[in-house]
């Protein structure tokens, strides 16, 4: 026999007086536990709530990119790249440069980082009178996109047009009756046609689109091009100065102008959605942390009001156990057990005490907790405690933190029954 | 064995001082059995307490065992009760939720020997308690428990034994059990210091002390 084998006979021969105690270690421990479960679930649902918002932000995102690369497409370039010497008043006049600059800029650009073009497209146009068909048309010799160092691998917005091909604008191909796969003649070259647009309402309506070097040999300009299209996605009209900086570096005599207000309106627009899509992410985040915040203030003063609570009643309790107790110490203390053994008893009750009440306390609060959480939180899960809340160390703190809140409102109680005097007791008895 | 000499002990109270020993001076040696008489209040419990090194003296010379705990401290004390003192109460005070078995086995708590067991087992069968072993207090008859007292107090054979009044709720047979019990304990060479109000006492004592008012009464 020892003095744990004594102390576990005690708190089976004074049940109630165990009993209380517990259901005192219990409370303490379970809104402890519950007040962690349940901000472990606010983490949870916050992650979650986010994770859903940026999802939705970047699908968002990736559709207005998609989007606005379409408008650009059907609205026009919105940086164009002329000579310098072009007068603009004659260039917004008749819709083309009258001054050339040689083809091999465009490489010299394709080579450079430039981070805020996406597509380069070098085209030479010229308005013309269409010799067979005697009408005025705006010819536009392009090579398609060039690919360059800068841009990331996109996907060419402008097919193309093959050599001995031609792309008709609306009202050519209607005025004209032609038809994909009609051969036609422009200047004395046969061509194929390879694509009719819809109508656009614009100039693209009278253009004609040949390949690039088919355009310079009809237009008798071997190695020139007077103008490069370059849409940059995202940012130019942030920050055209930058870009027109960064090209006039490279190409020093060219200038630098911005076409189709109406498609940067939009996708700025578009844009302005996008960033309101982050910042209404943020303000969740925000939201979420607020409510976090108030929840802790309030566990904070919850969880420390019933340990104190718990302590009280756990030491009074423990002084009854002592009153109780006064004879049986005094036999043990006359039979010779040791002060530290007395105290060793009443502690023991109380260590058993806390760890039988932890363990239930846990329990209590982890599952009182995650049923709580789960429903505040509206979590759809059909488990009663959301995955992966368990963790050993809130586990391994309550079953340390309890014994010790028991021991230590036990404390006193013990060391009086230690210094209780058992002459006194055995005489009076 | 024990040899006390002009012991004194004086208790504060709201009444004022009490004198309970005033100059008491006792021998009771190895294998002797000496009871002490006297009416209430004399002191009697006072010196047993003492002896029982469980009160210290206000003045006086107390040896047990050929020491004075008084100069020991308090844990070693403790000890020393434990290996030399024996105790014997009127009320039993045996721990109410042990068993019979393990009332008398409590003093091995603070004395650790494996043979106890052994000596338990014994003294189960010597005081008729055999049958009663697993049987807490409550379901024992008042001699019952007494004898599981007197058990208790043998187990971790010490070498004296103090009884204050052990017979005083007993019927004859087991009042006669219990003194047959002391008496063999002096027999086998310890010394049994009794104090008690009970006439039969006398069959086995070796000498009565009388005591009055604090004092030892000459013979």
């Amino acid at each position: 026999m020892n003095i744990f084998h004594l102390a576990v006979k005690e708190i089976l021969h004074r049940k109630l007086n165990f009993a209380l105690g517990l259901l005192s270690i219990i409370a303490a421990i379970g809104v402890f536990v519950g007040a962690l479960t349940l901000l472990k679930i606010h983490d949870l649902r916050t992650h979650q709530i986010l994770e859903a918002k940026e999802t939705e932000t970047r699908m968002r995102m990736a559709a207005l990119e998609d989007e606005m690369r379409k408008a650009m497409l059907n609205l026009g370039f919105n940086i164009v790249i002329l000579p310098k010497d072009v007068n603009l008043t004659d260039w917004h006049a008749d819709d083309y440069a009258a001054k050339y600059m040689p083809e091999d800029y465009i490489e010299k650009l394709a080579k450079c980082h430039l981070i805020t073009v996406q597509h380069l497209l070098p085209s030479l146009q010229q308005k013309i009178k269409w010799p067979e068909q005697k009408r005025t048309v705006l010819l536009v010799g392009t090579r398609g996109e060039v690919p360059h160092l800068g841009a990331g691998p996109k996907k060419p917005m402008v097919e193309p047009v093959p050599q001995g091909a031609i792309v008709l604008g609306f009202e050519i191909h209607q005025d004209l009756g032609l038809k994909v796969g009609d051969k036609v003649t422009l200047m004395g070259r046969e061509f194929t046609v390879h694509k009719c647009h819809d109508r656009r309402g614009n100039k693209d309506d009278i253009t004609v689109w040949i390949h690039l070097s088919e355009a310079q040999e009809l237009l008798n300009k071997k190695g020139l091009i007077n103008a490069i299209l370059a849409l940059e996605c995202q940012c130019a009209w942030a920050n055209l100065p930058k870009v027109r900086e960064e090209i006039t570096k490279i190409l020093p005599d060219t200038q630098v102008i911005e076409r189709a207000s109406e498609a940067l309106a939009r996708a700025e627009a578009r844009i302005k959605v996008g960033e309101e899509a982050v910042r209404s992410v943020e303000q969740e985040r925000q939201n979420r942390l607020r409510l976090r915040t108030e929840r802790e203030q309030f566990a904070a003063v919850l969880v420390p009001t019933v340990m104190i609570a718990s302590a009280l009643w756990i030491g009074f309790l423990a002084f009854g156990n002592v009153r109780e107790r006064r004879v049986e110490i005094g036999i043990l203390r006359a039979l010779g057990l040791r002060s530290r053994q007395v105290l060793l008893l009443f502690l023991s009750k109380a260590v058993v005490m806390g760890l039988v009440g932890g363990a239930i306390g846990y329990g209590i609060g982890y599952y009182g907790g995650g049923l709580v959480g789960r429903s505040l939180e509206h979590l759809g899960t059909s488990e009663s405690v959301p995955p992966g809340l368990f963790d050993w160390k809130t586990l391994a703190l309550a079953m340390g933190l309890a014994p010790l809140l028991s021991a230590v409102a036990s404390w006193i109680p013990a060391v009086l029954a230690v210094q209780q005097d058992p002459a006194e007791v055995l005489r009076e008895e | 064995m024990i040899a006390v000499e002009n012991l004194r002990k004086r208790f504060s109270g709201p009444s004022g001082v009490v004198q309970a020993l005033d100059g008491v001076s006792l021998q009771v040696g190895e294998g002797e059995f000496v009871a002490v008489q006297g009416p209430s209040g004399c002191g009697k419990t006072t010196l047993l307490l003492i002896v029982g090194t469980l009160l210290h003296p206000t003045e006086g010379k107390v040896c047990v065992g050929g020491a004075n705990p008084y100069e020991l401290p308090l844990d070693a004390r403790a000890r020393f009760r434990a290996q030399t003192i024996g105790f014997v109460f009127q009320q039993f005070h045996l721990i109410p939720y042990l068993t019979v078995r393990e009332n008398i086995l409590a003093p091995q708590l603070a004395v650790s020997d494996p043979a106890a067991l052994q000596r338990a087992d014994d003294l189960l069968r010597r005081f008729q308690l055999a049958d009663r072993a697993r049987h807490t207090p409550d379901t024992l008859s008042t001699g019952e428990r007494q004898r599981t007292a007197l058990a208790r107090a043998f187990l971790n054979r010490p070498k004296v034994l103090l009884a204050d009044e052990p017979t005083g709720n007993l019927d004859a047979d087991n009042a006669e059990i219990v003194l047959r019990g002391l008496a063999d304990f002096a027999r086998d060479g310890g010394a049994v210091l009794l104090v008690t109000h009970d006439a039969r006492a006398a069959q086995y004592a070796h000498r009565i002390v009388r005591m009055k008012n604090g004092k030892v009464l000459p013979d």
